[in-house]
């Protein structure tokens, strides 16, 4: 039952910092990533290839941050002059893109067999059955770390010019503002953010392959965001909490349940979607959004 | 002339098939107010997105206090001194009216990603002193009982009231208003008049552009009339709208006028 729960913290805390950099980049400035797992993918292959090379695993972590901020930067520059939409189909197709070269760069990835036995973060100085329970105190302190970070900055003059942007990009370059960069900065800053988690959930897998990232875990950071309301942090970690608790226990109770799997997880997507449906038509501003906050119009 | 802060020469901008400023030339005095009037469609607010950067000139130069300002992006022109504010309100609905004003102020610090973290203090320090500006500015404009709310909560014209307050956070040089009176009533009217001209008096140079002419007409030192997007008349306000010219182009254009 512990390991049962600490697997929950695990996958929740590590969903949690991964939604958080999608709230930076929709809550926060209003840009529509639909991409958001490529950069949690890149995070988690940059860290596992660079430490099973033998790099420091802080160095390669940090390199996957850096590469993801990188891609998510350029892919900004390139799609951030034109109408927002397009940064949407571009980052979608991005993170297909990215699935694809790793399921076929097998000189590198090993493909589709994926990666295993690669270093872990103090795994010498740990019992193996005591590690998630060490994992678990890493993921948390990284958690509230980003938190700190991202509340921060959202209530600094930066977040400030962010949130011009996500209402209104005339007004604030009507200020002196530079909002093409902010948007970039955002874009960066929230990938980078991802490839942490995508570091964090390699560590706990232990064996990593590309269809870890589908798209579904894109739109399941959309979940969490939603749910606990775009632009604030603290609801998009309980939205987290909420969507790995309701997958975890439902998984609980199929032993009771006479559904095979695949039912079984399509009557769960049909229960969230019910939920999500009921969540916008009474509480549109999400668990901790403010009704404020959905003012439409200019 | 010797304090010139805004010169236009020769300033065109096509849309597709339609001249919206065909050739317009002027030239606005430090200190002064200027008005800007013309029938619906003469190009008086492309005027203003070309003078701020918004849209791009095809040809004609723009001259701010002695540097050519034709083709900067918006952005750099507002960090010049040249600061406008929009014929539609945009206040930041889903920011406080205090989150407005602030967000108008200048060579801040903490708009720099992490140095908010790095130089904690420092940006403490600013963002008290820029609250204290904005509050001066709010209570300037009447609206500082207002600051925490919503600016989405607000009414047109208390949204025109905080974007021209917003704007004047940015210390601006000169400030291009557009059309600041519609949707003000007319009681809170009177009391903008005053407060444009102790703008003035404090140094300030503003363009506006108006369709309530007796508004124009006790704000402007100079006044200027677009039409077809060329300049159709200027020189003091009196004379100006009693020229001939002026009444024909507002009364005959009123059919054929292409917005």
């Amino acid at each position: 039952m512990l390991d049962y729960l600490i697997s929950i913290m695990l996958t929740a805390g590590i969903y949690a910092i991964f939604a958080l950099g999608l709230n930076l980049q929709w809550g926060y400035s209003g840009l529509l990533n639909f991409g958001h797992v490529a950069f949690m993918a890149i995070g988690a292959y940059a860290t596992v290839l660079l430490g099973m090379n033998g790099v420091p695993l802080i160095f390669a972590v940090l390199a996957g941050m850096v590469l993801a901020g990188a891609c998510g930067a350029f892919l900004g520059v390139a799609t951030l002059r034109l109408r927002e939409d397009y940064l949407a189909i571009v980052t979608i197709g991005f993170s297909e893109i990215i699935r694809f070269l790793l399921l076929n760069w097998s000189s590198l990835t090993r493909g589709s067999f994926g990666l295993y036995g690669y270093p872990r973060p103090l795994e010498g100085l740990v019992a193996h059955e005591d590690y998630n329970i060490v994992l678990a105190g890493i993921v948390i302190i990284v958690l509230l770390l980003v938190y700190a970070l991202l509340e921060v900055l959202a209530k600094s003059p930066w977040g400030r010019v962010l949130k011009s942007v996500r209402d209104d990009e005339a007004v604030s370059i009507s200020l002196g503002k530079n909002a093409f960069s902010y948007k970039v900065q955002a874009l960066a800053l929230g990938s980078a953010i991802a490839a942490l988690s995508g570091s964090l959930l390699a560590f706990y897998l232990q064996y990593i392959n590309p269809n870890n990232f589908q798209p579904i875990e894109t739109f399941y950071a959309w979940i969490m965001v939603i749910m606990g309301g775009s632009g604030s942090n603290r609801g998009t970690i309980v939205g987290a909490i909420l969507l790995w608790g309701f997958f975890s226990t439902t998984r609980f109770l199929e032993g009771y349940i006479s559904f095979s799997p695949s039912a079984s997880s399509a009557a769960r997507m049909v229960i969230i979607g019910v939920i999500l449906i009921g969540l916008m038509m009474f509480r549109p501003q999400g668990l901790f959004g403010r009704k404020e906050d959905l003012a439409v119009g200019k | 002339m010797e304090n010139e802060i805004l010169r236009i020469e020769g300033a065109i901008k096509r849309f597709g098939g339609l001249l919206a400023v065909d050739g317009c030339s002027l030239s606005v005095q430090e200190g002064t107010i200027v008005g800007l009037i013309g029938p619906n469609g003469a190009g008086k607010s492309t005027l203003f997105d070309l003078i701020s950067g918004f849209v791009r000139p095809d040809a004609g130069s723009i001259i701010f206090s002695g540097k050519q300002i034709g083709g900067l992006p918006a952005y750099r022109i507002a960090r010049l001194g040249l600061v406008r504010t929009f014929q539609i309100p945009r206040a930041l609905m889903r920011m406080t009216v205090l989150e407005n004003m602030m967000l108008g102020s200048q060579n801040q610090t903490g708009e720099m990603i992490f140095r908010p973290i790095l130089s904690w203090g420092r940006v403490q320090a600013q963002e008290r002193s820029i609250e204290k500006k904005a509050e001066e500015i709010l209570k300037f404009f009447d609206l500082l009982r207002m600051k925490d709310e919503y600016a989405g909560s607000m009414s047109g014209g208390q949204k025109k009231m905080l974007e021209m307050a917003r704007a004047l956070m940015a210390d601006p040089r000169l400030l291009l208003l557009d059309e600041p009176f519609s949707g003000v009533n007319p009681a809170l009217s009177e009391r903008l008049i005053e407060r444009i001209k102790m703008l003035r008096e404090k140094g300030l140079t503003i363009m506006i552009i108006e369709h309530a002419i007796p508004y124009v007409l006790a704000l402007s030192d100079e006044l200027y009339v677009l039409n077809k997007g060329a300049i159709l008349a200027n020189g003091r306000p009196d004379q100006v709208i009693s020229d001939p010219k002026v009444f024909e182009a507002y009364l005959g254009v009123g059919f054929d006028a292409q917005h």
